[in-house]
């Protein structure tokens, strides 16, 4: 019973990430892109928790912190790429 | 893969309180399913940026605090965990306002059924002083 409510649960993710896919690919501009790679990385989050509930492992839960600072990091800049032009802005006034 | 389901379930007793946990993640998943139906079937990224930001928080909080709540129940506190959730509640608005803010600022269209942008009033002012100076 209980393996069949997680199963049905990482169905519904498959789902949303195939929806996410979708739109990474056809996304008509770059920051719809990105929104799709950050939408991904989150429902990443969520499969690899429903993955740890399933075998019973507590292993998996750096994984889950980690892909979340990763994926906020690209997030992060690849927006302030489109923004600016530079990810790392210097200083050049001086 | 049933096999090692089957192995692994097998080891321990299922409690009735597990079952909260559980229904926890399945209403999560929910939320991210809503919030990709969103993202396939609005018209523009704002639009979708609203549906994605709220409907997928709200769906990886409730997963992940099903999680901590499985394994808390098993007598396993997870600080790690415990940071993760932390760390995705904190982020996600923030990344979803600079996609956004991001998007605007290089000039992405709006759908052409919006009926209102008051920014693009503020930017153009800024744009014009900046000229002036």
């Amino acid at each position: 019973m209980m393996q069949g409510i997680l199963i049905c649960s990482l169905g519904f993710l498959s789902f949303a990430v195939i929806a996410t896919i979708y739109r990474l690919i056809k996304g008509p501009s770059a920051p719809d892109r990105i929104q799709a790679l950050d939408a991904l990385g989150i429902n990443l989050i969520s499969g690899v928790a429903i993955f740890s509930v399933l075998l019973r492992n507590t292993g998996f839960f750096e994984v889950i912190l980690l892909i979340g600072i990763l994926s906020f990091i690209g997030t992060i800049a690849f927006a302030r790429y489109l923004e600016r032009g530079v990810v790392i802005e210097r200083n050049h006034s001086e | 893969m049933h096999d090692i389901l089957k192995g692994v379930w097998s080891l321990s007793v299922i409690t009735q309180s597990e079952y909260i946990a559980v229904l926890l993640i399945l209403i999560g998943t929910i939320f991210s399913f809503l919030s990709a139906v969103g993202l396939i079937r609005l018209p523009d990224i704002y639009t979708r940026s609203h549906a994605l930001s709220k409907g997928s928080t709200m769906g990886v909080l409730f997963t992940l605090i099903g999680t901590f709540l499985f394994f808390m129940l098993e007598g396993f506190f997870s600080i790690r965990l415990f940071l993760g959730i932390f760390f995705v509640f904190l982020t996600a608005p923030v990344a979803a306002h600079v996609i956004v803010r991001a998007a605007y600022r290089s000039q992405v269209p709006l759908a052409k059924v919006s009926v209102q942008d008051d920014l693009k009033k503020v930017m153009m002012e800024s744009d014009g002083m900046k000229r002036m100076e």
